[in-house]
């Protein structure tokens, strides 16, 4: 058990009940160490129960079937979007737009503004050298296709996101900064504030990656002052196949459709169509229907086990992650070297021996890291590394787990050494 | 899965001791790949002379099983002619595909073999094919080249 900064008792071992699969074994008989859950989080039982019931009673099409059975389904699927909505802080239930994950959420944002006529010859688009390749390719697309330029901020040494400069980067020619909350690979936890005033100041809009916000914070949007924020279901102990686009109901409404299809029209004769309002216009053909139910039901885990606990749990868990790691001769940790603003994802290089050879002997004594460049290619490349080996942690992990982690660690050093 | 079938000595002797590593002139093709998964990286040139290979030089950036396979693709296919060297690359590659289901030729591949327990490892398989691709794609563009 773990007493968590918000004074409030966290069970963690009361919690890992709840996740079937980390009772499981691997590796020949060894317990299941799952520390890549930065990558993909474990699901508990009541999210996986929840899609199951749905599928087993209550499944047809949505808005479309006019039975008893599609009015059920209707209800469940839309009462995922009242969900999240809620979850999330959105002053409107239209503004939760679904998507098949945040990689799709984002790719959408920066289509329809490019059509919007948002981003033109003389705009500019600014990122950061951390995003995740989903936040990159989406904008290197957008600005090739509509002649726009595509800036970014670097990050510093100890990887912070460098603001040094912040004046002449958002400038007025800027239309869109697109930025992560926290970073995938860092761990890195964004300062927000200051990079959504000044782009306000200008007129910018503003899209926050909040991927990995989303599992691990309490987040309201309409208090943060983002235009966009997009996060991905299946890291916040929901299903795939869904992710969510929250965009500010004014500024929906402006942009035109994303993809064609059912759903999404107002009316279609042959020769044009006119389409329907947000969130509705951006989702063409049969949605996400059970996973907007196991969605909803993430939210109501999440949401019991309280997301200031669980904050307080990834802060401490991550905190003593840290410490353990820094203990190993030869490791380094690229990101943050404390626990300060940053979220719980660890990358670091352990001598010379390669990220794949460590998640290989560690794979071996039943622990699951991430081995590679995590889709960051850019930020591996400002801290001079091709690839790290990521360890990455949730509402159910241990300090027991980090331990088994260390001793892996010690183990690969030996296994390559001698 | 048993650590030592993956890692075997041959192979750990090849990653810390590089055979023919380093890039060299003259050559005829020179190739980049990459393994999107990874970001593992080679770039690799041949230099052919008479049908025959006369030099695999590289220089790789990737885990132990990448660097040792490029180590024992310059053992094996230096020296051979071009038609050989190509056999010996479809006997490598049908080890690593086969699943650990394909018997491994000693006559053919000398230290290859030690790749075998590779091929239990699907994640690892395109480490140890990483090399072998950039060969054939070199060597088919040096082949053209002199054509
Ligand atoms: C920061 C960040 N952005 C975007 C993504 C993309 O999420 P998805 O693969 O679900 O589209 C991820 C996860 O891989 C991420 O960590």
């Amino acid at each position: 058990m773990t007493i968590t900064a918000a004074g409030v008792d966290y069970d963690v071992l009361k919690v890992r009940e709840d996740f079937p699969i980390l009772g499981r074994t691997v590796a020949n008989g060894l317990p299941l160490v799952y520390l890549d859950s930065a990558n993909t989080s474990q699901k508990p039982r009541q999210v996986v129960e929840a899609i199951e019931r749905h599928y087993l009673e209550h499944n047809a099409n949505v808005a479309r079937a006019m039975h008893t059975l599609g009015a059920e389904a209707t209800e469940a699927f839309e009462g995922g979007r009242t969900r999240i909505a809620e979850f999330i802080g959105a002053p409107s239930r239209d503004e939760v737009v679904f998507a098949k994950n945040a990689s799709e959420a984002l790719n959408l944002v920066a289509r329809v503004l490019a059509d919007a006529g948002r981003l033109g010859a003389d705009r500019e688009v600014v990122i950061t050298e951390m995003e995740h390749h989903s936040n990159i390719v989406p904008w290197q697309l957008a600005t090739e296709r509509t002649g726009a330029t595509l800036r970014w901020f670097g990050v510093t040494d100890d990887g912070r996101l460098d603001l040094d400069g912040i004046e002449q980067l958002i400038t007025e020619r800027t239309a869109v900064v697109s930025l992560t909350w926290v970073s995938n690979m860092l761990g890195t936890v964004n300062p927000l504030d200051v990079v959504i005033r000044r782009a306000h100041e200008v007129g910018a809009l503003v899209v926050v990656d909040a991927s990995q916000a989303v599992p691990q914070m309490p987040v309201d949007v309409a208090s943060l002052g983002a235009d966009f924020v997009v996060f991905t279901g299946h890291k916040m102990v929901g299903p795939t196949g869904i992710g969510v686009l929250w965009g500010r109901y004014d500024v929906l409404a402006e942009l035109p459709p994303f993809l064609g299809g059912g759903e999404m029209i107002e009316t279609v004769t042959m020769e044009r169509s006119t389409f329907a309002p947000p969130p509705a216009r951006f989702e063409a053909g049969t949605p996400p229907i059970a996973q907007s139910v196991g969605l909803g039901a993430a939210a109501d885990y999440l949401d019991a086990l309280g997301m200031e606990n669980i904050a307080a749990h990834e802060h401490a868990i991550t905190a003593y992650a840290l410490g353990r790691l820094q203990e190993i001769d030869g490791l380094r940790v690229v990101g943050p070297q404390t626990a300060e603003e940053r979220g719980g994802a660890v990358s670091f290089t352990l001598g010379d021996i390669h990220p794949h050879d460590v998640a290989q002997v560690l794979d071996s004594r039943g622990i699951a890291v991430r081995a590679g460049h995590h889709c960051a290619k850019p930020a591996h490349r400002r801290f001079g590394v091709q690839s790290t080996t990521r360890a990455s942690f949730y509402l159910y992990t241990t300090e027991a787990e980090i331990d088994a982690l260390v001793e892996g660690l010690v183990a690969t050093q030996k296994y390559f050494g001698g | 899965m048993n650590l030592d079938s993956l890692y075997q000595e041959i192979i750990l002797d090849h990653y810390k001791r590089p055979h023919g590593a380093g890039l060299r002139d003259p050559f005829e093709a020179e190739v980049h790949h990459v393994n999107p998964t990874c970001g593992d990286e080679i770039t690799l040139r041949v230099h052919l002379e008479a049908g025959t290979v006369s030099d695999v030089s590289y220089a790789a950036e990737g885990c132990s099983i990448s660097q040792a396979s490029a180590s024992v693709l310059n053992d094996l296919v230096v020296g051979k002619p071009v038609t050989e060297a190509l056999q010996v690359l479809d006997s490598f590659q049908a080890l690593m595909q086969g699943k650990g289901q394909v018997e491994a030729d000693e006559e053919v591949l000398e230290d290859g073999i030690a790749f075998a327990g590779v091929a239990q490892f699907p994640a690892r398989v395109k480490c140890a094919l990483l090399s072998w691709m950039a060969f054939k794609d070199a060597t088919t563009r040096a082949v053209e080249e002199s054509a």
